[in-house]
């Protein structure tokens, strides 16, 4: 996994809520059984029309906006477990999300691909959106060390939370399965005195 | 102190807390498919690293396979390669393997109960957000993001923070022609599409109880579709009667010793819960969507609303267009084009059934496709011995091979752009089931119902 530290970055609005990850990445593109090459499929349906021409007045097609940072509605990232919705994301060059909240599964799939899922509050991200839309050179600062989102315009920093350990984990690089696997012999002593053994 | 069930199971898996509040977490049964788990081999040959415990691991193939003659091979060529790498990974790595053409074969989410792999107070997981599907036997269980997969394919672990603690309770009697998925999707409709995200919900309640296993894996099953990260319901005497006797449930003087401590599996006086909310099994009505995402339900006979709450008029007014729907209207009368009764929501015996009682001595309208995907190889086979193929036959409905199908059509099982299908799956995203395919989530009875009338009705006034 990539190493994070802050990101200087304009960004690119999506205001629409509960965005699920058929939308992000749709079914029949799931067919590949590698990690790589999902972001020119990312939000397919939305970005190409059928004869695979981009559709105007899709943000992603929008020359205006670019950058890593995505900015979306509530609920981001519902419905299905695929984590090729974040792969697809990061493929395409995102490094962080900025929503008011993310679903669960989603959540977990971003930090293990080494994409930051950060959650500001509705009413900073309703203001985030309406900046971000209108003024599509805006920089966004995102310092996670900190743990703060700044916005040099405004001479404002937000704080964002952040799981401690998720967060050593993103700024070195770290997977999960690292620390599992020095887990090992706790995993072992567990398995001889479970409960109920299936 | 009093602990609720998933206290009980959750404590029970815990290997090790850490400090910051995760916590390792022992899975007992991963569940895999196809087109989640070729990177999570692929990673684990890159650094050289064995399954932890092959045993406790049961593949199949469901997602991404054909419904029509399936023992030929795969004609997609990129599909045919997603199901042989799974088939050469579970050679390679000493992985059980229901593959096409086997008897036990079928949707993973069905298969696992009806083999008897799932069973109460364990721990499940697989690369499927529907893996909720499983906590109607008293288990946790929840999908999980390829990522994870390895992780448990390595270490048999996972590292959590635990979810908060809802629980819905349903009282009373369901009303005639209202079944387990009208009870889901109305729970649904009333806390939306991200209602109980960050939660782990236990149903509970008199209405629930009442359920079958079937009824009580369809509600369990559609928890996700309100964000929570998973669905139980405590085991009982209804879940024992149907466990025993499966190949992989325990036998015997392991029945007894198992029998004993799923006894203990359920919610303990004053348990706490982060969330508690009630509903009555009277104020349900067999229930329909209306917009893109499975919050957006309403009784059949009810309007779609004028307007909704601030946060989210963006995306109401864009399922509505993509629908063809307008605000305020009622959806009876509209005419539909496709019925698919499928999918790890419904596609079980008790589904079939449900059809085949309605339909027999009718038949679909003439407009509408009407296509029926049976959960697993082992569902196909009690249809036919029930003579219900005949029935479906007759009535104009295609009998198909088991699998995923039309709910997420990443086979050739498509809803073309534009037209209406009632679905009894679990999604009704934009374009879930084939690029701008218009869905309508209902109960088997109700798209059984509509198959024939050709158009949405108040079955109420159509039952046998």
């Amino acid at each position: 996994m990539d190493k994070f530290q802050t990101l200087h970055s304009t960004a690119v609005p999506l205001p629409l809520e509960n965005i699920d990850t058929d939308q992000i990445i749709p079914a029949r593109f799931l067919k590949a059984t590698t990690r790589e090459g999902f972001g020119k499929n990312l939000f397919a349906d939305w970005r190409y029309a059928a004869n695979g021409q981009p559709k105007h007045g899709f943000v992603l097609n929008d020359t205006r906006y670019h950058g890593q940072i995505l900015m979306a509605g509530q609920n981001f990232g519902c419905g299905s477990s695929r984590e090729h919705a974040a792969w697809a994301l990061y493929d395409a060059g995102f490094k962080v999300i900025i929503s008011s909240y993310f679903a669960d599964i989603f959540r977990g799939n971003a930090l293990n691909t080494g994409l930051l899922p950060l959650q500001v509050s509705e009413a900073v991200l309703q203001r985030l959106l309406a900046r971000v839309t209108h003024y599509p050179n805006t920089q966004l600062v995102v310092d996670l060390p900190a743990q703060t989102l700044t916005v040099p315009v405004w001479e404002e920093s937000i704080p964002f939370d952040l799981d401690p350990y998720k967060k050593e984990c993103l700024i070195n690089g770290y997977d999960d399965i690292d620390y599992l696997l020095s887990q090992r012999e706790a995993i072992t002593t567990y398995e001889q005195h479970r409960p109920w053994t299936y | 102190m009093p602990k609720s069930l998933f206290d009980k199971i959750w404590e029970a898996h815990v290997v090790k807390a850490i400090p910051g509040g995760l916590e390792v977490f022992y899975i007992d049964r991963h569940l895999i498919h196809e087109v989640t788990s070729p990177q999570a081999f692929d990673e684990l040959r890159e650094r050289g690293l064995p399954l932890l415990r092959p045993g406790q691991i049961v593949a199949t193939a469901d997602h991404n396979v054909p419904t029509r003659n399936q023992h030929l091979p795969i004609q997609d060529p990129i599909s045919r390669s997603q199901v042989d790498k799974l088939t050469e990974n579970c050679a390679s790595f000493g992985v059980e393997l229901f593959g096409l053409g086997h008897q036990n074969q079928g949707i993973v989410h069905v298969i696992g109960p009806e083999l008897g792999l799932t069973q109460p107070g364990m721990t499940i997981v697989c690369g499927d957000s529907h893996t909720s599907t499983h906590g109607a036997f008293g288990a946790i269980a929840f999908g999980i993001g390829t990522s994870q997969v390895t992780q448990v394919m390595a270490t048999q672990c996972l590292l959590l923070s635990r979810p908060k603690r809802m629980r819905i309770t349903i009282d009373g009697e369901l009303r005639a022609g209202v079944g387990a998925k009208d009870l889901i999707l109305h729970v649904i409709a009333q806390l939306g599409t991200g209602g109980a995200t960050g939660y782990f919900v236990e149903y509970a309640g008199s209405a629930i109880r009442a359920l079958s296993m079937e009824g009580r894996m369809t509600v369990c099953n559609m928890s996700i579709e309100m964000g929570a990260r998973g669905g139980l319901i405590a085991p009982d005497a209804t879940t024992f009667a149907y466990l025993a006797g499966r190949p992989y449930a325990p036998q015997g003087a392991r029945w007894d010793q198992a029998l004993a401590y799923w006894q203990t599996l359920y919610s303990d006086e004053n348990a706490e819960f982060e969330a508690e909310l009630t509903f009555a099994a009277a104020d349900i009505f067999p229930m329909i969507t209306y917009g893109t995402n499975p919050g957006m339900g309403i009784a059949l006979t009810g309007h779609i609303p004028a307007e909704v709450s601030a946060g989210e008029t963006a995306s109401f007014d864009k399922s509505l267009q993509y629908m063809g729907f307008r605000a305020g209207e009622s959806l009876l009368g509209k005419e539909i084009n496709y019925v698919f009764i499928g999918s790890c929501t419904n596609s079980r015996i008790e589904d079939l059934r449900a059809v085949a009682a309605y339909v027999q001595g009718k038949h679909k309208a003439a407009h509408v496709e009407a296509i029926i995907v049976p959960g697993s190889k082992s569902v196909e086979k009690q249809a036919i011995a029930e003579g219900l193929d005949k029935i479906l036959a007759e009535a104009g409905f295609e009998l198909r091979e088991p699998g995923c199908s039309a709910c997420l059509a990443m086979n050739d099982d498509k809803i073309p752009a534009g037209a209406y299908c009632v679905s009894t799956s679990n999604r009704n995203f934009e374009g879930r089931q084939g690029p701008g395919a218009r869905t309508l989530l209902a109960s088997p009875l109700v798209a059984a119902i509509t198959a024939v009338e050709g158009r949405i009705v108040d079955i109420t006034q159509y039952l046998n």
